[in-house]
């Protein structure tokens, strides 16, 4: 029996289905909402899914790349309630002064995580949980505990409504964007490589003469400026600047990234798989939204969380197990 | 004008590289006198010396992780200031540590071509040119993998080779390997030799660093040895013996050990009990290869030899750690094949390593939980931890050992090396294994508790229990062990028996069989 050995790094290494898991579990769970529900596959339904989660897919790919390099951003749930009320007093300057606005106050607290992680060496956890702190005691200052309405005047809340090229929702095209940028980053150029070569070995890192303060900078800022682009859907979506949202959605990015085959200790990760980990986790809201629907059963959204726990504890056994029995057998 | 002075002059414009009189103390206390090395291009150039002869602090001062206190370093006669890792990377200087500085999770074209990838088009990575650029060195190496792969998924040898690989795909002109060889088997250092004489064929120097005397004689050019801190000399390999190299590290006069012969070493029998443990014709792999050991209840027996001579190897083959591939061992009568470490220690066997980190101090924990972290189920009762006599049992040893500490709460880590070491032995001490095998038990401590260490080993056999001491240092064998068994390149050659047995004999009876082998 393999389980009982130790952790055998070059099994695992030669596992290249690590982040299948997240895949099937993805096309499963299409699948059997297709079959099961009637307007599952429909444009709205669609539409109105992708939009709702672009926001934890952006923040869930920042995420990642922190977590590639083996640090953690605890942030981005308070950074992004923070931006949501930046944007919102913003908006009356229309989209071009909110969304840049949003993403730049999101940057100034990553550079913030980038400053105490690198300059002053305080472990990310610390780093980032003190953020967190900051940035929603912020939100809640600057916004005087409330909500802060946008202005419908301005053309901010056109980003979730008005499609690109009739199509599809500027919200989602951004998400999809910075998305395949960010892919691109990671696969194809020395910076994403040196992501994850830091969170392999940070020391080896040094000693190859690769430029581990910059990529460390990078992770973060990058995470803090996702955070602050979710603010900014968030605020256009819901039509206000939100300064108590936000929470718990640090765990969600984190469980997103680890179902998407992410190891929390750096060194591998894929930016599609914590996409489709995004998903995957919202999906499962969405089918139990379904079933509500259908009227048979009625589960609380307690229950609802209860069984999406449930859910992400059967994809990472998926990972770990059935991944290497897999290539033994073939 | 002199003519050696004319060839000096030459000497500096042609070598690679020149450090002089390189000092380095660390806060203090010195680690460099004065060093000196010099390398000519396209040689191998073996840095051999005991350990803390300064090798690897002179080593790292080159490759810039260290900043020299003083001194003069020059590539091709100029003046060079290598402040990093990656300026020395730059000047064409690149490293092969023993701890591999490479990536294992990432893949064989990553850790080649990192730092230095090929790019496309709008910067973008060129990952076609990237692996074949890599498959190219490697099958230089005569070596063809998936270099897409893993490294991680790859062998120790492998992952060596791809280190020399981002070396040659650098063009350094300098690859400098430490202890390349300490990991690999016979087939494996074939192949890495052969490129080593294929990177010395393109005109690359190679700092070769080695404990095992032999493989310098198979591959170097020159050797320069170094001894507390200092450069002893420079030798061509060719008109060198293994003795004189053995001399120059050890600081011993050749013509002395020499001259004198081998005499017989008689010696009052002593009181001892049954036989403990027998090794016969022990090997493990390709460091042991025909180890004899025997044991008595009472009796602490020595184990001497150069390091990589397989002293080391020995007390891992005893604790279970490296399964035995030839031979046997008897312990306390039956035939004893230990599977892992927790069996040695159920069945009576203690191992003290000489690395303080890997044998488990816990820094955080107070001197009083790690000394008793392997007693606590002796000492718990109906699931309570009997602290009166956790405390009685602590102070004793501390009182007993000397070991300085303000009291028994206080962090380990906040202790001095020597004294962490003693805490290390109270836990071995305090579970009383039959036999108890300590690796370099004083390394690092000062005089005083060395004498306080070795009267508490006496102290322990003279209860009826067994200690295998191995050291590097000959004063505390002679001194400490009732017999010593000397190893020679993985076999245990001969036996010394005390009293009577002298520093010089053993000096002698390590040097011997070098000279006789080599000849």
């Amino acid at each position: 029996m393999p389980g009982t050995d130790a952790f055998d790094l070059r099994r695992y290494l030669r596992n290249d289905t690590r982040s299948a898991g997240v895949w099937i579990a993805l096309v499963a769970l299409i699948l059997f909402g297709l079959a099961r529900y009637e307007n599952f596959g429909g444009a709205y339904n669609i539409v109105s899914f992708l939009n709702y989660n672009s926001l934890f897919i952006i923040i869930s790919i920042g995420m990642c790349f922190v977590i590639m390099t083996g640090g953690i951003d605890l942030s981005v749930g308070s950074v992004a309630a923070f931006t949501s009320v930046v944007a919102a007093y913003l908006s009356p300057y229309g989209l071009e002064v909110a969304l840049p606005g949003g993403v730049l106050a999101g940057i100034a607290f990553g550079a913030i995580n980038a400053f105490c992680i690198i300059a002053m060496r305080i472990p990310p956890f610390i780093a980032t949980l003190a953020t967190m702190l900051a940035a929603k005691g912020g939100a809640l200052v600057i916004s005087g505990a409330q909500t802060i309405s946008v202005d419908w005047g301005s053309n901010f809340t056109k980003l979730g409504m008005e499609k690109a090229f009739n199509i599809l929702p500027w919200s989602i095209v951004i998400v999809a964007l910075v998305a395949v940028a960010l892919w691109i980053v990671l696969e194809h150029t020395s910076l994403g490589r040196t992501v994850l070569a830091i969170g392999g070995s940070e020391d080896a890192s040094n000693l190859m003469g690769l430029k581990v303060t910059r990529a460390k900078a990078f992770v973060y800022l990058l995470s803090g400026g996702c955070a602050g682009l979710a603010g900014v859907f968030l605020a256009s979506g819901f039509g206000a600047g939100q300064p108590l949202e936000g929470i718990g959605w640090e765990l969600s990015a984190i469980a997103s990234v680890v179902v998407g085959g992410t190891l929390l200790t750096g060194g591998l990760g894929s930016v599609p798989a914590t996409v489709a980990g995004a998903l995957l986790l919202g999906l499962v809201f969405n089918v139990l939204n379904f079933e509500n629907g259908r009227g048979t059963i009625s589960l609380s959204a307690y229950w609802q969380m209860v069984i999406r726990g449930g859910f992400l504890f059967v994809v990472i056994l998926l990972q770990t197990r059935i991944g290497p029995s897999q290539k033994e057998v073939g | 004008m002199a003519p050696s002075l004319i060839q000096k002059t030459e000497r500096v414009v042609q070598s690679l590289v020149t450090m002089k009189t390189i000092d380095k103390a660390f806060s203090g206390v010195p680690a460099l006198r004065s060093a000196e090395l010099e390398i000519v291009p396209g040689e191998v150039h073996a840095l051999i010396g005991q350990n803390g002869a300064g090798k690897s602090t002179l080593i790292k001062i080159l490759t810039g992780v260290y900043r020299k206190d003083s001194g003069d370093i020059r590539l091709r006669g100029e003046p060079a200031m290598i402040s990093s890792p990656g300026e020395a990377q730059k000047s064409g200087i690149a490293t092969i540590y023993q701890e591999l500085n490479l990536v294992p999770l990432r893949t064989v074209t990553e850790n080649v071509i990192m730092g230095y990838e090929p790019k496309m088009l709008g910067g973008l990575i060129n990952w076609r040119a990237a692996h074949r650029h890599t498959r190219e060195i490697l099958s230089r190496f005569g070596i063809d993998i998936d270099v897409k792969a893993p490294l991680g998924s790859y062998s120790t040898a492998i992952q060596q080779l791809v280190a020399i690989a981002r070396a040659v795909s650098l063009d350094a002109s300098l690859v400098i390997m430490d202890e390349p060889t300490s990991s690999l088997d016979d087939r494996e250092v074939d192949i890495l030799f052969g490129v080593v004489r294929e990177l010395k064929n393109s005109g690359v120097s190679v700092l070769y660093v080695s404990h095992f005397l032999d493989e310098l004689f198979r591959i170097c050019d020159r050797v320069t040895t170094m001894r507390d801190g200092q450069t002893v000399g420079t030798r061509k390999l060719t008109d060198t013996t293994k003795l004189e190299l053995i001399a120059d590290m050890l600081g011993r006069n050749i013509e002395e050990i020499e001259a004198a012969g081998m005499t017989d070493f008689g010696g009052a029998e002593r009181q001892l009990g049954e036989t403990l443990l027998e090794a016969k014709g022990v090997a493990t792999g390709p460091r042991l290869h025909e180890f004899d050991l025997t044991v008595r209840r009472g009796e602490i027996v020595g184990l001497g030899g150069l390091l990589g001579s397989g002293r080391t190897e020995a007390a891992r083959a005893l604790f279970g750690v490296d399964a035995l591939t030839k031979g046997e061992i008897r312990l306390k009568g039956t035939t004893w094949k230990p599977g892992n470490p927790s069996d040695a220690i159920q069945d009576g066997i203690g191992l003290l390593t000489e690395d303080r980190k890997a044998e488990g101090i816990v820094p955080d924990m107070s001197v009083r939980e790690n000394m008793t972290l392997a007693l606590l189920p002796k000492l718990t009762r109906n699931g309570q931890i009997q602290t009166g006599r956790e405390r009685e049992l602590v102070e004793s040893f501390i009182r007993a050992l000397g070991i300085k500490t303000a009291n028994m709460d206080q962090p380990i880590r906040e202790l001095s090396g020597g004294n962490q070491q003693k805490v290390l032995l109270a836990r071995w001490l305090a579970t009383e294994p039959d036999l108890l095998i300590l690796d370099e038990p004083t390394r690092g401590v000062d005089v005083g508790a060395k004498l306080e260490i070795q009267a508490i080993i006496r102290s322990y056999v003279e209860r009826g229990f067994g200690v295998v001491l191995i050291s590097s240092e000959f004063e505390e064998l002679v001194e400490g062990a009732d017999r010593i068994v000397v190893l020679q390149d993985g076999y245990s050659v001969t036996t010394l028996q005390n009293p009577g047995v002298t520093e010089d004999m053993l000096v002698r009876a390590i040097a011997h069989h070098h000279e006789a082998g080599h000849a």
